[in-house]
This record gives structure tokens, sequence and C-alpha cells, in this order.
């Protein structure tokens, strides 16, 4: 899809939200882009977008503006199954955007789509940014009672809660993510909110 | 260690991201950051009009003082200027993150809030070196 665009003025810019480079390596290696691929294990891009999933995509202009605001898309239909998405979807309204400037909402829409964060959110990520901090300096027990705090602040923002996993212990494919996953969509909440 | 002893400390006071090394004052679990240090780190001074950086100022309501001469009080600090505040007195260590106010104005003006980070070479990169392209943003992870 980028080598289809890339020509047309328009660039993918990928953010890992990982623990560290050695876990987005592997994946950004598999892909060889040639666009910049970039890794966040401080969740800076969560901060000021107020992303509480991955993946999370937006659209921005060439004056700097959101037109798309944070939305789910998936690159393929791998994880259909899962996701009810529909990756075709997202591209053809993505290429009518490069190709057309096909904008697909206004700035109100814009507006009204978006999720802005709520105090509760911003000290969730407080006690997230306390907590990698000292992970990243080896205390790692510290660490894990701030991540706990901050999943209960922002039960919703899975980039903390799924996000933590490896840091305290836990495999994020494993048991613990797939009864954290069962409770919170039992409990009728979406684990992907895609626009609609 | 009598809880209230006032008694210095190294803490690492982190200002959205950046740690900074500071001295503080730990008495009763409050922490006294000292006024020099938080107008040094954080842009802010204690006036008489209030809390103030370069030409805006925050009122310190008289109920509720931030400072006594062990210097300002973080939590008071944190509250006055709407920040989140992490702290964690054991491990000396606490975290200022930003408002979700500034967050929610800052979105809802659609400018889309400009960022550095590396890549696996260690190479920055900043979201406003793309002006004049149409940029798809994508945020993944490996969990």
């Amino acid at each position: 899809m980028y080598e289809e665009l890339k020509d047309l003025g328009f660039i993918v810019i990928t953010v890992a939200l990982d623990r560290s480079a050695g876990d987005a390596r592997p994946w950004i290696e598999a892909a060889q882009p040639t666009h910049p691929a970039l890794i966040d294990m401080a969740h800076v891009l969560a901060d000021l977008y107020n992303m509480v999933n991955v993946p999370t995509i937006l659209w921005i202009d060439e004056r700097g503006r959101i037109v798309r605001p944070n939305d789910v898309a998936f690159g393929d239909d791998r994880f259909r199954a899962m996701t009810g998405l529909d990756a075709a979807k997202h591209l053809d309204a993505l290429r009518a955007w490069v190709r057309d400037g096909a904008r697909p909402f206004t700035d109100d829409q814009v507006r009204a789509l978006q999720a802005r964060p709520s105090a509760a959110d911003q000290e969730a990520r407080a006690f997230f940014g306390l907590g990698e901090w000292l992970y990243e300096q080896g205390r790692a027990e510290a660490a894990a009672r701030h991540f706990a705090r901050a999943g209960e602040l922002a039960p919703h923002d899975f980039t903390i809660r799924r996000g933590t996993m490896r840091m305290v212990g836990l495999d994020p494919m494993g048991p613990e993510f797939r009864a954290m996953y069962r409770e919170w969509t039992q409990a009728g909440h979406p684990y992907y909110r895609p626009l609609p | 260690m009598d809880k209230d002893t006032a008694t210095a400390h190294s803490f690492v006071l982190i200002d959205a991201g950046h740690p900074l090394a500071v001295a503080v004052v730990v008495n009763g679990g409050q922490v006294w950051l000292p006024a020099d240090a938080v107008k040094a780190a954080l842009g802010w001074e204690l006036k008489p009009e209030g809390l103030c950086r370069g030409d805006v100022c925050v009122p310190v309501p008289a109920s509720s003082p931030i400072t006594t001469g062990d210097g300002i009080d973080l939590a008071g600090l944190a509250g006055l200027l709407r920040r989140p505040l992490a702290l964690d007195l054991e491990e000396r260590a606490a975290y200022l993150g930003a408002p979700a106010a500034d967050r929610g104005a800052a979105l809802a003006s659609l400018d889309a809030p400009d960022f550095t980070l590396p890549d696996l070479e260690g190479r920055a990169h900043t979201l406003s070196e793309h002006r004049g392209k149409k940029v798809l943003l994508v945020a993944y992870a490996s969990w």
C-alpha cells in the first residue's frame, strides 16, 4: 500500500508502543519498511493523542491538521475473526484521500468523533510514566505497583493494562490477557472502538 | 523515623518524561521542593501575585498555601497547575503529567501534536518534518 501511494505526497509513520526496542525489532525488521518506523517506550504518542489501544491510526494532512481522528484499522484481515473489521474499507478510504483529496469528515465531525482524555486518564498516564521510569532503573517491583494503579484509574486503557504485562512478568497473549479481555467485553465494553 | 521530622533527600522529579534530580525535604508524607529548583526545572516562581511563569500567574489561595520555609509543596504545586502527580516516597521519585484540559484543547484545535521519537538505529524523527505530505500515523505494538 505504501509503495503504491508514496510518490503521491504521502508518508506512513509507524510507532511501536513497546517495552523496548528489542520487542519491536523483529516486527520492524520483518516488514523492512521504507518509511520511519519509530519506538515509543514511554508512550509519548498515547499521551499526546489519547490513545488507549493498538492499533490506532490517524490521518494528518499537508498542513499538519488532523483529518481522521483516532481510529482502529488493520493493514490486512489476519485478525478479522476477532475484530470484525474489514481492512479494505480503511485502505479504500485512504487511497481516495491520498489520490483525490477526499476527506472523510469535516472539522466539526472530526472534533465530535475525538475522545478527549479525562483527569483519570491523565493520572493513569502519570502512574504509567513513573512505573516505566522505575522499570528502566531496575525497580521492577515498584514499577508493578504503579502500573496496577494506572490500570485501576483507566481500565479502558489497554496501552497500560496490556502494554505493561511483559514488564510485570505476564504474557500479553496468554491466559491473563484472555481473562482481562473476557472480563472487559462481557461487561459490555468494546475492546476496539472503530469510528462509525 | 519520626514522620514529623523533616529530612533532606535526593529525589527525581520526572517532568512529562524528563527526569530531573532535585534535593527535597520530606516531612510527614509531603515533598518540599526548593523554590529555586522549581524555577530552574519547571519555570514557575512564587511571587506576591501567585505562582508565575513568564506573564502567566496562577493565584495561590490563602486557604491552601503551597510554601513554607522548607520550599514548595509538590502535591500543592501539581494541584495548582492541574497536573496529575504520581508520587513514590519510598523510591524518592515522582511523575508530573500533562493536564487533561491541555491535552483535550490541543486535540480539539485539530493541529496534530508534534513529537520526536527514535527509530531502531536511534535516529530522531519529528512529525512536523513531514509538513507538505499527507501522513498516515500508525501506533501498534508487539503485545
